[in-house]
C-alpha cells in the first residue's frame, strides 16, 4: 500500500505536538487519535472515538471560547470529508486561534482501505479555501511539517488549514482512553475549569 | 409569512423572554440554522454584545461546537427546527459520552395547523427521536408558559447536566401560510 514520497503520519503528528506548550490538540475518529497518542498523551489532548465529522467543530467552540489559546484539530481525510460544511462554518467565524490539519492518506483505513473522495477527486485545501480559509495549503514535506507546526502557536493569524498527504500503511494501535468524561474533564481541569 | 394560528397567543415578546433568560445563564455561543421562527431571536443574539451567534451549515455541527465550548469554559444553546433535528441523530451520542450541559431550542414544524405535508413526518418524530437519544423534552404551547420552560429548561441543563429540548410548538409560533 505504501508510495513513494509521502509522509509518515506518527512522524507528522509527533513533529505538529513536539513543542507544543499550551496547545489543545483535538484527535479526529479514527486513526488520528492514535497518533496524537503515539506522540505522547497529555491532559490538552481531547480524543475522539465517536462523533465523524464533528471534530473541526469541536475545535471551533473551543477556540471561540479560549480565543488566547492555540488550538489544533488533526483528523483524516474521510472525518473532514464528513464535516466539509463546518470549514464553511469556521470561514465565516474565521477564529484566529484554529488550526486544522488533515492527514489524507486517501482511504477510510479503520473499516478495511476503502478510497476515499480525496483519492481522485476532491482538493479539501480547495475546499478550505473557498470557503474563505485564506491560509490554506498542501504539505508534502517535513520542513513544512515543522514550518507549520510553529504557526500553530500564532493566535492572531488563523485560522489555517493543512493538507498532508501521508502513507495510508497501517501502524500499530495505540490507543488512548476511551472514556469521554474524563478526558473532557481532565482538560477543563488544565484549563482552570472547576466540575460542576 | 406567517399567521397566527391561535389567535390567544399573539403577545409578540417571548423571543425576549428566552434571550433574558439566555444571557441569565450566561450563554455564549449560540449556533444555529435559520428558522422563521427563531429569526427574533437571532437578531437578539447577532445584536448581543455577550453572545456569538454562529450559522451552521447542517444543524449537528451545533451540537459539537457546545461540547467544544463547554471544554473551554463556555456555555452554549443549539437553535434549529424540528427537521434539524433529525440531522444530529449521531452527533447527540457526543452528550452522554462526553457529558456537557446541553439545551436545544426546537422550533416545530409539521404539527398545529401545518400546510407542507414534507414537515410532518420529521415533526411527528422530533420528540421520539430527543427521547431516544436520551435528551430530556419540555414544550411550550403559549407565550405565557415560554418563561417558565425556558427557565426549567436551562436550569437542569446547566445546573444539573441533563440535556434538554425545548419544542416551541407550532400554535406559539403560528403555522406557516402559503396559500391566500
Amino acid at each position: 500500500m505504501s508510495k513513494a514520497n509521502l509522509l509518515d503520519r506518527r512522524q507528522v503528528v509527533s513533529t505538529l505536538l513536539a513543542d507544543r506548550k499550551d496547545v489543545v490538540a483535538i484527535g479526529g475518529l479514527g486513526a488520528s487519535t492514535n497518533d496524537i497518542t503515539a506522540a505522547g498523551d497529555h491532559p490538552r489532548n481531547f480524543y475522539l472515538w465517536g462523533g465523524m465529522g464533528g471534530a473541526a467543530m469541536i475545535g471551533l467552540g473551543l477556540a471561540l471560547a479560549q480565543p488566547k489559546l492555540p488550538v489544533l484539530v488533526i483528523t483524516g481525510d474521510g472525518e473532514m470529508l464528513m464535516g466539509m460544511g463546518s470549514l464553511a462554518t469556521i470561514g465565516l467565524q474565521k477564529p484566529p486561534n484554529l488550526s486544522i490539519v488533515v492527514l489524507d492518506n486517501e482511504c477510510y483505513g479503520e473499516t478495511g482501505g476503502q478510497i476515499s473522495h480525496t483519492s481522485a477527486a476532491a482538493d479539501l485545501v480547495g475546499v478550505a479555501r473557498a470557503c474563505g480559509i485564506a491560509d490554506a495549503c498542501a504539505i508534502s514535506t517535513m520542513a513544512e511539517v515543522e514550518s507549520f507546526a510553529v504557526c500553530v502557536h500564532d493566535v492572531v493569524g488563523g485560522p489555517r488549514f493543512a493538507n498532508v498527504k501521508i502513507d495510508s500503511a497501517e501502524l500499530a494501535r495505540i490507543l488512548p482512553s476511551r472514556d469521554g468524561t474524563y478526558i473532557v474533564n481532565r482538560l477543563r481541569g488544565d484549563l482552570g475549569f472547576l466540575p460542576i | 409569512m406567517h399567521a397566527r394560528a391561535d389567535a390567544a397567543d399573539t403577545a409578540p415578546n417571548w423571543p425576549d423572554d428566552i434571550f433574558a433568560t439566555l444571557q441569565r445563564y450566561d450563554v455564549r455561543q449560540v449556533p444555529y440554522v435559520p428558522d422563521a421562527g427563531h429569526s427574533t431571536l437571532i437578531q437578539r443574539v447577532l445584536a448581543s454584545s455577550t453572545m456569538r451567534g454562529i450559522p451552521l451549515t447542517t444543524e449537528e455541527e451545533g451540537v459539537a461546537l457546545l461540547a467544544g465550548a463547554w471544554t473551554g469554559g463556555q456555555r452554549g444553546v443549539l437553535l434549529m427546527q424540528s427537521s434539524g433535528v433529525g440531522n444530529c441523530i449521531n452527533m447527540l451520542s457526543l452528550i452522554p459520552i462526553l457529558r456537557f450541559p446541553f439545551l436545544t431550542l426546537v422550533t416545530m414544524r409539521g404539527e398545529w395547523g401545518e400546510f407542507n405535508p414534507w414537515q410532518v413526518p420529521m415533526g411527528s418524530t422530533t420528540q421520539g427521536v430527543f427521547e431516544l437519544s436520551g435528551i430530556k423534552v419540555l414544550r411550550a404551547s403559549n407565550a405565557a408558559e415560554v418563561p417558565a420552560v425556558l427557565e426549567a429548561a436551562a436550569a437542569q441543563a446547566y445546573n444539573a447536566l441533563t440535556p434538554t429540548a425545548v419544542l416551541l410548538s407550532q400554535r406559539l409560533i403560528g403555522a406557516k401560510v402559503f396559500t391566500k
